[in-house]
């Protein structure tokens, strides 16, 4: 491939590198536009403008405005009906700026060959994701997130695929995949294969999760490496976050990866030469495709690059898991119904003038209050952090972030106090098969609740399987209370979160210290706020309005008196 | 007040032994003279002359404002007039009773938008209103007033009565004679409302008695109560005053107006369109003139607005028209005659319409819809687009499976929407000569263009890959097609094993001789074969 093999095109990014490297305060629109002008591309800008909910303290920001910019190299006898995308987020601490130089040096490459049968779309987005879902949003004339953007001005059909860049350095040792996209989503598995098989061919070295391939899989050390890939994939995929602006992308439909440039302290180093090889490699192939990529499998998961765990495989544990509170639950149901024979029976005959309790009502009703109250909780975790941060900014010397964060806990904490307070509205009459029926419909609830997430993010469904269903199973009223207690706490979403990030760290091999995990906790809840209402992840509500509740109910049956 | 009595007795005492003898030569005269005679006296003493003016208002709304003016040339005041002939007599015994010199008496019911309908020919105020000139010689104005309120209030069966003195003020700037005054002392003038008064059916019917015609023929028969009461503004009103006989002024002539103004919602009556028509607002149409009218006349405002580009259309078209300003603007008139026998005539009655027509280029879309299988969607729209604009279409549309033999080989690379077509118009900058087409360039003369200011333009539009929902077509599927035939044809089989019970049929048990043999077998009480 002809990529940067003539001396003039290396000096051109070499000057565009240089040029890059200068502090940048914006996105330079005019010099994007002109650089993109000059090697030959139809330009566009789009300008967008959004106010988060709250102040983005991770990244610094609150109102929102920026442009993105976007030269469309058209294929030559193509009516403009399909194209693939190659962005580079730009964010100001001007990271990415390798990134860009590379795009402007592919385009420019790209723009003399004549083999091009989709268009192909060069997209400089600014404030990293938030450009990209305005672009995005854009592109498909929809507003999902209340984003404020101009209209494109020029487009170029169904975007079939996309490849977001990171490079920080102009020198990499290793190229980092990430495939897990927004609420885990994930790209279609050959888009995958495609990067892998000519991180190959190149001589490249790829990693996952930054994990390096382990090429042994003979003794433990593979699987062991390969089951670390795993399950920090699983913690990736199920926090329901974009790793990377692909993630964007596959909401529309369009499979997406982003590669990452590493620059490690390794001896062997890659220059960005190898890096466009690889690209290029990748586009060419996608341009040929016919169809969307669309015959390997969008529901997998990763121990290797060359290595996938499919949908058949994994999905029967979740299953099984699952099982269990059905199992649970068509016990207490017999139960239920053994009681109520049997107080027929007593009722009976004690005297023909008692009168029998009616077998179904006495349960359900004194299931409406403790259902409808942590149904309440739910909603309220839900609505009160973001509406009321002003409230609590003018009242206690916190910030707004902080404000939202620290409600939220409160609210959370709060729920716990739940059982004291329903106890009143509760009838005094039938104790055992009232908590009995609650738990029942407990264990109906969250069994649906984590089969449906298991369908869709399955890493999310399966680890709050893993860690709720054995404490719900086993809690009731009576016997070691405390000790339900604690294991009830220790499972419920908040501390499953926290050990997520725990492991999370362990195994990048990064460990937290207390404090440090506590602050990243705080980070975490915010951030899933927040991206939520920038984005439109569905984590927070899902938490708040579905688990939690339910958490809450067997919290209930376990202080039921 | 006894002082001028007397005197008024006086004179007529002395003029009417004159009378008594100049009364048998006049009879002679006229005996004499025949018919002929009339051509040389006086014009005819009363005349009416009735008009209706119909107004598109700026909202949409139609303004429909009645006027019949009846004009007596004759002094009123006088007692000893007997003979009316078109002023009604009720009223005039009124004037003369009460010494009035001016009455103005207003029903409504609604208010007057004027923001969005502009300024009215006659504002009133809603409810009743009434207010009285007296003639100097009266001498106790309140009694008089408080007793004409009382007869108005039997004439119009409206609740006049209550008015007294608790609501009834003496303006002394705001209200002058609209007639002949010599002074205005404002002792003479009463004014009073009464906001509460509702008006309807029984005051419209004794206010259309007052008519000469009544509401047998001219104008007045599209004075339907039901219709009339089915607006959203209605005023009727009578207007006195006295007027200058000629232009010396050198005797009084009395003048009645009553007018009626009824504002029709146009969406209410037009189903929401601003067109009219006569019958639609009054579900009557015009037959022919008042006989006893002079004059006849139907206005139509044709004023052009210019807004929303819309043009109005009157039918059928006017013979003439009148152009005037009127309330500070200049308008338009088309006036239709109802004496002038060509209106009429044509089609036995009038019924005018009118159509605001909007330019044809404005808002024609075409839609053929599709049907599964058989025929695409067509849209076509045309549109007159504002420069330095971007206007956007769009069309919502669901995504569906097909059956899956309509399916392409290469199901996922989507669905191909064919391009849209814009054929354009283009004014052009340079005014081009008109074009020999044979001479010019092959280039020039692809497009027939009818005129050198505009140049013809088609653009296409990309064609559009619509993703539709694909079934998995890989391997599973196949199995899963597969599969469930052979499950399909071996189930159906083995159902059929397991469910049907089989037995032998047995052999027919004979015929007609064996059953016969049968019955007298077991007559005889043997078994049978």
């Amino acid at each position: 491939m002809g990529l940067l093999s003539d001396p003039v095109r290396r000096r051109a990014l070499a000057r565009l590198v240089l040029r890059l490297n200068a502090p940048l305060w914006a996105l330079p629109v005019a010099w994007l536009e002109r650089t993109m002008q000059s090697v030959g591309l139809e330009v566009y800008t789009q300008s967008f403008s959004r106010q988060l909910p709250f102040p983005d303290e991770t990244h610094e920001r609150y109102m929102v405005s920026g442009t993105n910019v976007y030269g469309i190299l058209r294929a030559p006898r193509a009516a403009s009906t399909e194209s693939l995308v190659l962005t580079v987020p730009c964010s100001s601490d001007s990271t990415n700026n390798q990134a860009v130089g590379l795009l402007l040096a592919l385009a420019a490459h790209f723009r003399g060959q004549i083999y091009w049968a989709k268009d192909i779309i060069f997209l400089v987005t600014e404030h990293d994701l938030l450009g990209t879902e305005a672009w995005l949003e854009a592109y498909h004339d929809v507003n999902v997130t209340g984003i404020q953007s101009s209209p494109l001005q020029g487009r170029a059909g169904a975007i079939q695929a996309a490849v977001a860049l990171e490079l920080s350095s102009d020198v990499v040792t290793s190229l980092d995949v990430a495939v897990e996209g927004l609420n885990g989503q994930l790209p279609n598995l050959d888009l995958l294969n495609l990067f892998q098989t000519f991180c190959q061919k190149g001589g490249l070295l790829c990693t996952l999760q930054g994990k390096l391939q382990s090429q042994d899989w003979t003794s433990l050390d593979g699987p062991l490496q390969g089951l670390q890939t795993l399950l920090l994939m699983v913690l990736r995929q199920a926090s329901g976050r974009p790793h990377g602006p692909h993630g964007l992308f596959l909401r529309y439909r369009v499979e997406a990866l982003t590669l990452r440039g590493i620059n490690s302290f390794r001896q062997y180093k890659y220059d960005l030469v190898a890096v466009g090889k690889t690209l290029e490699g990748m586009f060419r192939k996608l341009n040929h495709l016919l169809e969307r990529l669309h015959q390997s499998f969008f529901l997998y998961l990763l121990p290797a690059l060359s290595r996938f765990v499919s949908i058949g495989l994994y999905m029967p544990a979740a299953g099984f898991l699952l099982l269990v509170l059905g199992l649970k639950a068509l016990e207490l149901w017999m139960q239920l119904h053994e009681a109520g024979v049997g107080l027929e029976e007593t009722g009976g005959g004690s005297g023909p003038s008692a009168l029998h309790p009616p077998a179904q009502g006495v349960g359900l009703t004194s299931l409406v209050a403790p259902l409808l109250i942590s149904q309440a909780m739910g909603v309220a975790l839900y609505i009160l952090p973001v509406l009321g941060q002003h409230v609590a900014t003018q009242h206690f010397p916190v910030a707004e972030a902080e404000a939202v964060v620290l409600t939220l806990l409160a609210i959370y904490a709060a729920g716990l106090a739940l059982p004291h307070s329903t106890h009143w509205v509760v009838s005094p009459q039938a104790p055992d098969r009232g908590w009995m029926a609650l738990k029942l419909v407990a264990l109906i609830y969250l069994a649906l609740q984590l089969g449906c997430i298991a369908l869709t993010n399955f890493s999310l469904g399966f680890l709050l399987a893993a860690t709720m269903v054995p404490t719900a199973a086993v809690t009731k009223p009576h016997g070691p209370r405390p000790l339900y207690a604690a294991l009830l706490v220790l499972t419920s979403p908040a501390a499953t979160l926290l050990g997520s990030l725990f492991l999370w760290r362990e195994l990048q091999e990064a460990p937290l210290s207390l404090a440090e995990g506590w602050q990243l906790f705080l980070t975490a809840l915010a951030q899933g706020v927040l991206e939520h209402y920038t984005y439109g992840a569905l984590l927070f509500p899902l938490l708040a309005l579905g688990l939690y509740p339910c958490w809450l109910l067997f919290w209930n049956v376990l202080f039921w008196k | 007040m006894p002082a001028v009595h007397g005197g008024e007795r006086r004179w007529e005492a002395e003029a009417a032994p004159g009378m008594a003898a100049a009364r048998p030569l006049a009879l002679l005269v006229l005996l004499v003279l025949g018919p002929g005679g009339w051509g040389f006296a006086d014009p005819p003493r009363d005349s009416l002359r009735e008009e209706l003016v119909i107004t598109p208002l700026p909202s949409g709304d139609v303004a429909a404002t009645f006027q019949f003016r009846t004009r007596w040339d004759s002094e009123l005041q006088r007692e000893g007039v007997s003979h009316y002939r078109l002023f009604p007599k009720a009223l005039g015994q009124l004037i003369s009773k009460y010494s009035l010199r001016e009455l103005h008496l207003s029903f409504t019911q609604g208010f007057w938008r004027t923001r969005y309908w502009g300024p009215p020919f006659l504002q009133a105020p809603s409810g009743a209103e009434l207010w009285v000139w007296f003639q100097d010689t009266v001498t106790d104005v309140d009694k008089s007033w408080k007793e004409l309120s009382n007869v108005l209030s039997g004439i119009f069966c409206a609740s006049l009565n209550f008015i007294d003195s608790t609501n009834t003020v003496i303006p002394t700037a705001s209200f002058k004679p609209l007639g002949l005054a010599n002074d205005t002392d404002h002792y003479f003038l009463r004014y009073a409302v009464l906001p509460r008064e509702v008006v309807c059916t029984e005051n419209l019917t004794p206010w259309k008695k007052l008519l000469p015609c009544s509401s047998k023929a001219g104008l007045s028969v599209l004075l339907k109560a039901d219709r009339l009461f089915h607006t959203s503004y209605h005023s009727q009103a009578v207007h006195i005053r006295p007027v200058c006989r000629n232009a010396h002024c050198t005797s009084i002539s009395w003048e009645l107006r009553q007018t009626l103004s009824v504002v029709f919602d146009a969406f209410i009556t037009g189903q929401g369109k601003k067109d009219w028509s006569l019958f639609r607002m009054f579900s009557r149409t015009l037959t022919e003139p008042c006989p006893l009218a002079s004059e006849s006349r139907v206005y139509v405002d044709i004023t052009s607005y210019n807004q929303d580009n819309e043009t109005l259309e009157v039918n059928p078209l006017p013979t003439t028209t009148y152009q005037d300003v009127i309330l500070g603007t200049r308008k338009t008139y088309a006036v239709y005659d109802l004496h002038d026998t060509a209106i009429i005539n044509n089609s036995r009655n009038l019924n005018l319409q009118l159509k605001w027509k909007k330019p044809p280029e404005n808002g024609y879309i075409h839609y053929q819809p599709a049907q599964d299988r058989l025929q695409p969607h067509l849209l076509e729209m045309l549109i007159q687009l504002p420069a330095n604009s971007v206007t956007k279409v769009s069309i919502q549309f669901e995504r569906a499976l097909l059956k899956w033999t309509e399916y392409t080989p290469d199901p996922n690379h989507g669905f191909y929407v064919s391009p849209s077509v814009l054929s354009a118009l283009v004014p052009s900058m340079v005014a081009a000569k008109p074009v020999d087409w044979e001479e010019s360039p092959l280039f020039n003369s692809l497009f027939p263009v009818s005129d050198g200011s505009n140049y013809f333009v088609r653009l296409y539009t990309e064609p559009l890959l619509v993703n539709l929902p694909t079934p998995d077509f890989s391997m599973p599927y196949n199995v899963i097609c597969l599969t469930c035939t052979v499950v399909a044809v071996c189930y159906g089989s083995f159902y059929n094993l397991l469910t049907r019970t089989f037995r032998i049929e047995e052999p027919s048990t004979g015929g007609l001789a064996k059953r016969l043999a049968n019955l007298i077998r077991r007559a005889r009480g043997v078994p049978p074969l």
